[in-house]
């Protein structure tokens, strides 16, 4: 071990453990001045409850924090903050109904000569300065809900940066941020650096990691596993020290693609969104949809599933012209949708998983409306199993899975309606690499066995490793099409962000 | 900017539907009836919603940090008879009379509180106990019986003239100024605010919102004194089961004004349009003879059609 002086911080031996299980187990974590560390593990790691223990969010059973070099003792957030401790929630933390300039420095507005009364004006002021320090073009004075959730989360940047604090956590900051604002931060991090301002890094995304990061430190199951130099190790040894087995990563493609079409989408249109959009869907094949956020890819899937309107042009399924007026109508024709925000819109976090799986076909689970509980329990169990749904039982509350295992959760409960067609938005999100592979894999065997696959995705790994076939959505409208043997990333790029590329599509 | 053109016709379109409709019920009441748009009545018309006004600032402030007061009525009644008996009762001088009326408000405003932010319960659950328990104490204090006999220096308060403005609409419009400079320049109330919006988020910005809830329930609890009071002064005696409802009719006014239910959103002075509203509604189907019992009908119908037209005007802004 090094001299503790050397570090900004260091925790040392830090135990934790909740009912059950030990989530830190003897981990160690050491922060260097003005360098940015990135902290990986798969979900349930120890991440997240290192970092509360960091924060002061909960506190630590033992272990001991040292901050330049002193012992600390960190009971609440407030203690974190007076430190220099900031953080950047994975959550979004912004008030949506509060403008701007007011989130950036809630609890720490200037005061006019009245006590008490705040200085707007020079708020305000402030709060320009610091948006323009990253370049954003953001009104201070624009109310945070007004703002795309890529906006808001840059916000929530802001506000940390704001602090002039000389540790940041940042936990998953750029899930939902767009190509450039994710260039945009990391080259404000970069000159953070500079300042000698040190960053602990949390994500999943390794690209990001290796392009931003300095250290390493890999946590799994709750312990210390590798801190190193990030130039000393590939994306291969990462995922091998988080996952602690090889894992396969090379899917077999089109293995059983067919040239029949089972939905066809003939020129829909829905608000702005969606322009006079056409495609065929094949059976047993995968269909990429890339673009960037607010290009209509969710729109596109939300009006295919009937919970959007359709203002003109109309959807074929198996060659017949079907009007969609509702989800549930999409879902007796053999649709299925696993959305984009999980909890909010996919889940019921507070009921059990067996419930969550049999929601959606619970008509066939009733007999004189009453529920047929053994069966429904039944076909449970053999979901749960058949997608390795990490559970210690059906009776589990959803909200207490895994990332991961919830999106599992989901696409089981559409394999119970044995779809014909799946839509996915962003099916991996915040998920981590296991878990990840595992969907993939599913997502195919979901194909061989002849279900059409519509995924959004915003990760262009993920759109080129997994699709058969990838459109390219701009502003509404399909702009390409691409193969994604052919193909690469700067292709999907291009042309996802405007300039020329692949084959356009003429209108 | 685009985002910033939008959003300031959201925030107008917001603000202007209450002013909106309150245009639009005296317009159509001023085309109805002559005897409507004259300054007497209009005097009339802020003299009847002073009362509840009042009662109304107290509870936007509760429902901006997404809570909710069910026991101003109860509270009201309670301080009125507090006050009127101990004037009539125990001859002990007005103004004290007034400050202990007040502080016994906002002591039951504190245990709501109380109760909902370190009780963990519900406010609503809170507050619908607090609505019972004064309201009993009330019966108790009154032996179910009117206390009257009050000296004029009160009833001043509910009837006397502060030159041509009644003093009620005086006392509210003081209320209405002093709240509107905090929620608009303070920072506890932009904390009032942020609370609503997302209390762990405001906790976590080091904002002691314990202490914020338990005093803004403590201030509705002493604004709805107030409110007591000045009925009772109104009145001329202090009724047992005067006030009873209240809470409806200011839930009512808030959300008519613009004001969530589920907190962050809206504003003092968008409420008092909500009164203004419910007032004009009552007096101009009064001017019109229109039965009491067809008045409530009326009121109802109105009430969901205003809601109504006010989603859809925000939802219109925000496409």
């Amino acid at each position: 071990m090094n001299d503790l002086k050397e570090y900004l911080l260091s925790m040392e031996n830090i135990n934790k453990s909740f009912p059950g299980v030990q989530a830190l187990d003897d981990v160690t974590l050491e922060v260097l001045p003005g360098e940015i560390h990135a902290l990986v593990g798969e979900n349930g790691a120890g991440k997240s409850t290192l970092m509360h223990a960091l924060s002061g969010v909960s506190k630590m059973d033992s272990g001991t924090i040292y901050w330049k070099g002193q012992p600390v003792e960190i009971n609440q957030p407030a203690d974190a903050q007076k430190l220099g401790i900031s953080m950047i929630y994975q959550e979004l933390a912004v008030i949506p109904y509060l403008d701007v300039g007011k989130n950036i420095f809630l609890g720490r507005e200037p005061q006019a000569n009245v006590p008490g009364v705040i200085n707007w004006k020079k708020l305000y002021q402030q709060a320009q300065e610091q948006l323009d320090k990253l370049g954003l073009d953001i009104d201070p004075k624009t109310p945070v809900e007004a703002l795309t959730i890529a906006q808001q989360q840059m916000v929530e940047v802001v506000k940390a940066l704001s602090m002039d604090s000389s540790l940041i956590v940042m936990d998953e900051p750029t899930s939902a941020l767009t190509e450039k604002e994710v260039e945009a931060l990391f080259s404000y991090m970069d000159k953070l650096r500079e300042n000698n301002v040190s960053i602990i890094f949390i994500s999943h995304r390794l690209d990001q990691i290796q392009r931003v990061s300095d250290r390493i430190t890999v946590l799994r199951d709750g312990k210390w596993i590798e801190t190193s130099d990030i130039s000393d190790l590939t994306q291969d040894d990462i995922v091998r020290m988080m996952v602690g087995r090889e894992i396969e990563k090379n899917l077999e493609k089109r293995a059983k693609s067919t040239s029949e079409i089972v939905l066809k989408v003939e020129n829909i249109s829905s608000g702005d969104e969606v322009q006079n959009i056409t495609f065929g869907l094949h059976k047993g094949e995968i269909l990429g949809i890339a673009g960037l956020v607010g290009a209509g890819r969710t729109a596109l899937a939300e009006a295919i599933f009937g919970f959007r309107k359709i203002s003109s042009g109309y959807i074929e399924l198996d060659n017949n012209k079907i009007k969609f007026d509702s989800p549930q109508i999409a879902i007796e024709h053999g649709l299925g949708f696993v959305p984009e925000d999980r909890k909010a819109q996919g889940l019921f976090l507070n009921m059990a998983v067996w419930q969550n799986i049999i929601i959606a076909g619970i008509r066939k689970l009733t007999r004189f409306g009453f529920l047929k509980k053994d069966e429904s329990q039944k076909l449970s169990n053999s979901l749960v199993d058949g997608l390795d749904i990490k559970t210690p039982n059906l009776n589990q509350q959803v909200k207490n899975l895994s990332g991961g295992n919830q999106q599992k959760v989901i696409i089981a409960r559409w394999l119970s309606l044995k779809p014909k067609i799946l839509i996915l938005d962003e099916p991996t999100r915040g998920i981590d690499v296991g878990a990840k592979v595992e969907i993939h894999n599913f997502l195919r065997q979901m194909a061989d066995d002849g279900v059409g696959i519509l995924m959004i995705s915003s990760e262009l790994p993920e759109i080129l490793g997994v699709s058969d076939r990838i459109l390219v959505m701009k502003e509404g409208r399909l702009v390409a099409e691409f193969d994604p043997e052919i193909n690469s990333q700067d292709d999907i790029m291009r042309a996802a962000a405007g300039s020329k590329g692949g084959n356009h599509k003429e209108d | 900017m685009e985002t910033t053109k939008k959003t300031n016709i959201i925030s107008s379109l917001q603000r202007a539907s209450g002013l909106f409709l309150l245009i639009l019920v005296a317009t159509i009441f001023t085309l109805l009836s002559d005897l409507f748009l004259t300054v007497s009545n209009f005097t009339n018309i802020a003299l009847q919603t002073s009362v509840v006004a009042v009662a109304t600032i107290g509870m936007t402030l509760t429902m901006l940090m997404a809570g909710i007061d069910l026991s101003v009525g109860s509270i009201a009644a309670f301080s009125g008879a507090i006050v009127a008996g101990l004037m009539t009762r125990n001859g002990i001088p007005m103004p004290v009379a007034i400050f202990l009326g007040i502080a016994i408000g906002s002591i039951l405003g504190s245990i709501n509180g109380v109760l909902s932010v370190y009780g963990k319960l519900p406010p609503f659950v809170a507050t619908l106990a607090m609505l019972g328990i004064a309201r009993g104490l009330t019966l108790v204090y009154t032996e179910g019986k009117p206390i009257s006999g009050l000296d004029e220096s009160f009833t001043f308060l509910g009837s006397g003239k502060l030159g041509p403005v009644p003093m009620p609409v005086v006392i509210w419009l003081v209320v209405l100024l002093i709240m509107f400079l905090i929620l608009r320049y303070t920072k506890f109330g932009l904390y009032i605010y942020a609370i609503g919006g997302n209390e762990e988020t405001a906790r976590f910005a080091g904002i002691p919102t314990n202490r914020i809830k338990t005093i803004i329930y403590a201030l509705s609890g002493a604004l709805a004194s107030l409110t007591g009071i000045l009925l009772t002064a109104r009145l001329w005696s202090a009724q047992p089961q005067m006030a009873a409802g209240l809470e409806l009719d200011a839930i009512a006014a808030s959300v008519l004004g613009g004001v969530s239910l589920f907190g962050g959103v809206g504003s003092v002075v968008g409420a008092c349009i909500g009164v203004l509203i419910i007032g004009m509604l009552g007096n101009g189907l009064n001017l019109l003879r229109v039965p009491s019992y067809y008045q409530q009908v009326i009121k109802g119908v109105v009430f969901i059609l205003a809601v109504i037209f006010d989603m859809y005007a925000k939802r219109q802004a925000k496409k």
